[in-house]
């Protein structure tokens, strides 16, 4: 377990308030003068040190990221986008920052944007975080009033300015380049990608994105040394991470833990383990909705992170842990997943836009057991056809977690529906009849 | 689901208030010149709560003008976007999440109570006019579930008991203390807090 000395997020149950005075008595705007006299290459070469990974789903090394974007400022601005479009379902650490810690966001806004030349940062939060929105501006404006951003940021001689944008509701928007569409001010639909957002991204100027707990961990990292991160967890999967434990846990709950610890562990120590006791356990979805469920046996030694869940054909993701319980129908809950991906498509591709409602029509069948058996292997082909042919990751976000179900619970679905619609059988069925035509209201 | 249905009473005219207008212009300066078209969807926002928590067409007809844009670049976005409601809800509106981690913990239970208490189908008004509910996708506090927004609050670890109180109070038009109903003041585990204990005490 990790060390309360060496959690990054000392206000994460707001024991002290977020206030500017509060948070500098943390350790937070100390030195950032200094920090930054030490140049864009240390800053960049540091983080790449830490080998910190990105904290919003995808993992990609934060350090390279940084370092695409150009060296030398051209006919273009550089920006800097904070993702704090927080939707993944299972997932609310980002809202914590927000509120919490929202100084942390600040300083590594400046510093990262040093790093990447940007003067101009955007806070992108969805636009249901009305009040933590607040919380962050009243925060912007202490930084302000204290010389800390504006002309010349806290004594750095850097000038930046930080605006918030809200969005309005569209999980799609969590995507990197749906975000910089919105904030242009259109429909949140993704861009094809090559141009990357680090030479062409908003308004055509090249943009760094990322996401809040990352930028929040810079100031840390950089005041402790990469050196000091990167002891944490096993190398390439290192530091620490804020897991959010919810469903049927007795104390669903954030906690700041080491990179790899097991999910055991989490479970049993921090969230009062699951409901019924652990042999009540169902399944878990380890990262928020996206990420294909664990099996009870997996769960027993799984550890939480980025390349032992690849490892286990699942996804660290957002580390949002959902746990299930056998008082739950698992299908049910699936179905309900793939609702929210239905609801969510932005309707650009059409594999995504209409393979979500097909997913989410079945599984409400399957739920029922109004299916035929044929339809387990047709539902699996459908999340085939998804996967991979669409311009974004929702795509695989949608269809992931059907084929997780799939693989983990074929059995039980199909006992679930036994129903088989060939004639032999069903005798009061006429033959080349399409069961589903006969169906009610989700046909 | 979220049907995007255009009202069919529609005011002839909107026009920002004094207020709204000097916000307006603020938020429009966040952006480089020239881009005032990234404003649009935080001006939405200011017509919606302006005009009673919906967006009638001319206040898209007006904020195109405003932002020297398309008329169906403001549509497009008006439509694309859950939050802006295009067909009057109550003034008090609830929004129950009902996604996988607040289903877990019993979100179909609350949607039950607003069934009961306000109207049995999504934004229709309650029969005092003041309320409607509607079911919406993850919210983003799965730790606190189930929880629903009432307007901009939310409201935390609920139970069916807890809702129906909220709901009372509503009625009369008191505000209930919006947070977590069971006394939580952040995400912190309840009694087994495991890490960070010499702050608890600090």
């Amino acid at each position: 377990m990790l060390e309360d000395k060496d959690r990054i997020f000392q206000n994460l149950y707001n024991d002290f308030g977020a206030d500017l005075t509060s948070a500098k008595q943390r350790g937070d705007w100390k030195d950032t003068k200094e920090i930054c006299g030490k140049g864009r290459e240390w800053i960049i070469n540091e983080i790449k040190t830490s080998e910190l990974r990105g904290r919003g789903g995808a993992g990609f090394p934060t350090g390279l990221k940084w370092s695409f974007a150009p060296k030398e400022v051209g006919s273009r601005p550089h920006y800097l986008v904070i993702n704090a479009d927080e939707s993944e379902p299972g997932t609310c650490k980002d809202r914590d920052i927000l509120r919490f810690e929202p100084h942390k966001l600040i300083e590594g806004c400046l510093i990262a944007s040093y790093a990447v030349n940007a003067h101009k940062c955007y806070i992108y939060i969805r636009g249901e975080y009305f009040n933590e929105g607040q919380k962050l501006q009243t925060a912007i404006d202490e930084a302000y009033n204290d010389g800390l951003l504006g002309k010349n940021s806290a004594g750095t001689g850097w000038e930046l300015d930080i605006y918030i944008h809200y969005g309005a509701g569209a999980y799609i928007c969590g995507e990197e380049t749906a975000l910089l569409e919105s904030i242009e001010g259109k429909k949140g639909q993704p861009r094809l990608k090559p141009p990357f957002p680090a030479l062409i991204g908003l308004y055509g100027c090249p943009t760094i994105i990322n996401n809040v707990e990352t930028i929040s961990v810079v100031p840390t990292i950089l005041r402790r040394g990469g050196k000091w991160f990167s002891s944490l967890g096993r190398p390439k999967n290192t530091g620490s991470k804020i897991y959010c434990i919810s469903g049927n846990v007795n104390n669903p709950c954030n906690v700041e833990e080491e990179m790899g610890i097991p999910l055991k562990e989490l479970i049993e120590k921090h969230a009062g383990g699951v409901i019924g006791g652990w042999d009540n356990l169902k399944a878990v979805i380890p990262g928020g909705s996206s990420m294909p469920l664990l099996p009870k046996e997996t769960c027993e030694t799984i550890k939480m992170d980025f390349d032992a869940c690849v490892e286990n054909k699942t996804g660290l993701g957002t580390a949002g842990i959902v746990v299930i319980n056998k008082d739950q129908d698992i299908i049910k809950c699936m179905a309900r997943i793939a609702r929210f991906y239905k609801h969510e498509s932005c309707g650009q591709c059409t594999p995504c836009r209409e393979g979500s409602g097909w997913m989410w029509r079945m599984l409400e069948r399957m739920a029922k057991g109004e299916a035929t058996r044929d339809e387990v292997d047709m539902l699996l082909d459908v999340t085939k056809q998804i996967e991979g042919h669409t311009i974004c990751a929702f795509g695989e976000g949608s269809s992931w977690p059907v084929q997780g179900l799939i693989r983990n619970f074929k059995d039980e679905i199909i006992e679930r529906n036994k129903f088989d619609p060939i004639v032999k059988k069903q005798k009061e069925i006429p033959y080349l009849v399409d069961q589903h035509l006969l169906e009610k209201e989700n046909a | 689901m979220a049907v995007k249905k255009i009202s069919k009473v529609q005011p002839e005219k909107f026009e920002f208030n004094k207020k709204n207008k000097e916000t307006a212009d603020i938020i429009i300066k966040n952006y480089p010149s020239g881009k005032q078209q990234s404003a649009v969807m935080a001006l939405l926002y200011l017509a919606q709560k302006q005009n009673d928590n919906w967006i009638p067409l001319s206040a898209m007809k007006y904020i195109a003008k405003y932002l020297d844009m398309p008329y169906i670049k403001v549509y497009e976005v008006a439509t694309f976007y859950s939050m802006y409601n295009l067909t009057p809800v109550g003034k008090y509106f609830f929004q129950v999440c009902t996604t996988t981690p607040c289903m877990l913990r019993g979100a179909y239970n609350l949607v039950d109570v607003c069934k009961r208490k306000i109207a049995e189908e999504e934004n229709r008004l309650s029969e005092d006019g003041k309320t409607s509910w509607l079911e919406v996708e993850c919210l983003g506090a799965c730790v606190n579930a189930p929880m629903l927004q009432l307007n901009e609050d939310y409201y935390e670890d609920l139970d069916p008991t807890k809702l129906e109180q909220i709901i009372d109070k509503i009625s009369n038009d008191e505000i209930p203390q919006p947070g977590s109903y069971r006394g939580r003041l952040s995400s912190e585990p309840e009694n087994t807090r495991k890490t960070l204990i010499g702050n608890k005490n600090a």
